[in-house]
């Protein structure tokens, strides 16, 4: 007698996003060009495969995404039209990409003057010309088996490319990705970024996330970053959606020999928030610095994932992470550490810290060195606390009150992480993002 | 200025202060003497608000208010200043910003005008100078890395940014050589004012040569067992605590 066949189920969220990308795929940019519409399936089977993840995959252990997963998201090919009102971060004088909901507005943003060797443009117009250089990054250096990434390349519409020239300069770019829900049904989008950095270029790129109004919508987002030979990418990032909002984000960098990728990552918004990094050191002497500070208040959940992988000798790579909760937040860090047998010579360093305001708050740390090189210099940290009953008494026994009090120990707590941005003014960009957010959190009496 | 009546206070339930009786009018300075273990800076630490000093009897008023009502922020707005005797370190935290951050928390709550960055440095530099520090160390972060001596300058010169209308002092002497416990008594001695009350809570006589107080009160086992003028310090000096620990 035969086996019966076993089918697995499909989760009914998960088959309703699959139908939609059925029904989508022959109109999404790129719809005919065979190796795009091959990328996309790949994605919608990663996706059917592992659906939303649960907390019985060892990635998802701390992160619940049952709100995410039991939100029904309306989703159509139609251009968000409104014309927002920009975040104040979006004032500067560096050149200016928006994306609304996800989609290119080249409208909002500002693009002319740019250097030569530096082209910025909207990956639908990308797709559509079947540029294939693209082919190079979109897909290929993010990993192809992870879900959540995988529905992001099924439904992908559009995103920000930003290609540099080798040996170019490019100085600043700002990202301004706004996320602005209606009121009456809740949108999802996935949109895809693509930074590419020929050798020896440099960039600093301002990318922040930010929401607008108050419904909900699910920002699934994906970044894939190549740096080649001896490049240098300053990449600082702020997380600033809508209270009510969904943020599930894949960073994927791939560095090579004597390149730099040096971010900071602000995670400050959402109700449920997931910052996963995945970066490779593919040659010599490359270098990785992943700060970052997590502020999570009220019932929000907050989740940085990483995970680096040394795959060449005498690279370096550096991580300081704080995460501060208040109310009954949920904070989750997870590190992991791959140093290949090749990878001689490696200098890994990772230290997460947790400041807990109140006793209901919960954080979740999970440092994972996997070495299997010899000649290796690695450690690690992890400390988990509450504020010093003794400095909070120094300051109010000097006139300061109790809750500016525990503002200036909270700043004090972010300093050597915040400290590690070298640009004074994206520095102090960040500090106003900590305050802003301190204004906002209840302080119980 | 500041009166203590029939004041006890505990600390994890076992009492320390057994019932304390004090006035310090404006103008005078007081000294506590006493042995270690007296609540000598259990005293000091009740008058500023500290948490896990429990007050079980007795009150304390200054200028005319309820001062065990307030919260410790609210005393150092009403004119009260501890300098602690271990002062406490603040990593991250800069000494110039901490020190501003206190000065305009006093005045904004007193309805004066905040001080810009400026102006304060403008004020304080003369203050440091005054009391032989660098201006470097108002770019440490508080306290941290700082010697024994340099703490204790640095509670001077809150004090003297600050400038409150009583001064407890802590032990302000104990950790100082000779050199540096002078300019901290020049730094004391320049407050003194006949607007302002002090209170010097020390184990030796020394300090006290320099900072010449009005009253002498000696404290043992939570009581006030003696008080006197100047004098009494050096009898203290001569005769140690011994003999009124035997007759106590």
């Amino acid at each position: 007698m035969n086996a019966p066949v076993v089918v697995p189920a499909v989760a009914p969220a998960v088959s309703a996003l699959l139908d939609r990308y059925a029904g989508l795929k022959d109109r999404l940019p790129g719809a005919r060009i065979a190796w795009v519409e091959a990328w996309r399936q790949r994605g919608a089977e990663a996706f059917r495969a592992g659906g939303f993840p649960t907390k019985r995959v060892e990635a998802w252990k701390y992160t619940d995404l049952s709100a995410l997963r039991e939100t029904r998201f309306e989703e159509a090919l139609v251009a968000t039209d409104a014309h927002p009102v920009l975040p104040e971060q979006a004032g500067g004088e560096e050149a200016r990409i928006v994306l609304l909901d996800g989609r290119f507005r080249a409208d909002l943003s500002r693009l002319d003057g740019l250097a030569d060797g530096v082209r910025i443009e909207s990956l639908a117009d990308l797709l559509s010309s079947d540029d294939d250089a693209l082919r190079e990054v979109l897909g290929a250096i993010a990993p192809a088996d992870l879900p959540l990434p995988g529905l992001n390349a099924a439904l992908a519409e559009d995103g920000a490319v930003i290609r540099i020239a080798p040996g170019v300069d490019a100085g600043r770019i700002r990202i301004v990705s706004l996320g602005i829900a209606p009121s009456n049904h809740a949108v999802a989008f996935h949109p895809r970024n693509l930074v590419v950095l020929g050798a020896g270029a440099s960039l600093t790129l301002l990318d922040g996330a930010h929401g607008a109004g108050k419904g909900t919508y699910w920002q699934n987002l994906v970044a894939e970053i190549a740096l080649g030979e001896g490049a240098r990418l300053t990449h600082v990032r702020l997380q600033d959606e809508a209270r009510d909002a969904f943020h599930t984000a894949l960073v994927a960098v791939r560095v090579e020999a004597k390149a730099e990728y040096d971010s900071f990552t602000l995670v400050r918004g959402a109700r449920l928030a997931r910052n996963e990094v995945h970066a490779v050191l593919t040659g010599p002497k490359a270098a990785l610095h992943l700060n970052g500070a997590q502020l999570v208040d009220g019932e929000r959940h907050a989740d940085t994932t990483t995970v680096i992988d040394h795959a060449a000798p005498d690279c370096e790579s550096n991580q300081t992470v704080k995460t501060v909760l208040t109310g009954r937040a949920r904070g989750v860090f997870q590190g992991k550490i791959h140093v290949h047998r090749v990878a001689q010579k490696t200098d890994g360093y990772q230290m997460n810290q947790a400041l807990l305001l109140s006793p209901e708050a919960e954080i979740n740390a999970k440092p994972q060195l996997e070495i299997y090189a010899d000649d290796v210099k690695c450690s690690h940290g992890a400390t988990v606390g509450e504020l010093d009953h003794d400095q909070l008494f120094y300051l109010r026994s000097r006139g300061i009150p109790e809750v500016e009090a525990k503002s200036i120990l909270v700043q004090a707590f972010l300093t050597d992480a915040v400290s590690l941005v070298s640009d004074e003014a994206l520095r102090e960009t960040l500090l106003a993002a900590t305050d802003a957010w301190w204004d906002e959190v209840e302080h119980p009496a | 200025m500041l009166k203590i009546e029939g004041l006890r206070a505990a600390v994890e339930g076992k009492e320390v202060l057994k019932g304390i009786d004090l006035e310090v009018p404006a103008g005078e300075v007081h000294a506590i003497m006493g042995p270690n273990g007296s609540g000598k800076s259990t005293l000091g630490y009740v008058l500023s608000g500290r948490e896990g000093y429990e007050v079980t009897d007795g009150t304390v008023t200054f200028r005319g208010e309820d001062l065990l009502a307030k919260e410790p922020e609210e005393r150092a707005i009403a004119g009260l200043f501890l300098a602690f005797q271990y002062p406490v370190e603040l990593p991250g935290v800069g000494n110039a910003n901490f020190l501003r951050q206190a000065l305009n928390s006093i005045r904004r709550a007193r309805g004066e005008s905040e001080l810009d960055a400026m102006q304060f440095l403008k004020l304080v530099r003369g203050k440091v100078k005054a009391l032989g520090m660098s201006d470097e160390m108002l770019k440490r972060y508080v306290n941290v890395g700082f010697s024994g001596g340099e703490k204790k300058r640095n509670e001077i010169l809150q004090m003297a940014v600050l400038e409150p209308a009583f001064c407890i002092l802590d032990e302000t002497d104990s950790g100082l050589d000779i050199d540096a416990l002078r300019i901290v008594a020049d730094g004391v001695n320049a407050l003194r004012s006949p607007e302002r009350g002090m209170l010097v809570i020390t184990h030796y006589q020394r300090l006290l040569e320099y900072i010449v107080p009005d009253r002498v009160h000696v404290l043992l086992d939570g009581r006030i067992v003696r008080s006197g003028g100047p004098d009494l310090a050096l009898e203290l000096e001569e005769k140690g605590y011994g003999e009124l620990q035997a007759a106590a």
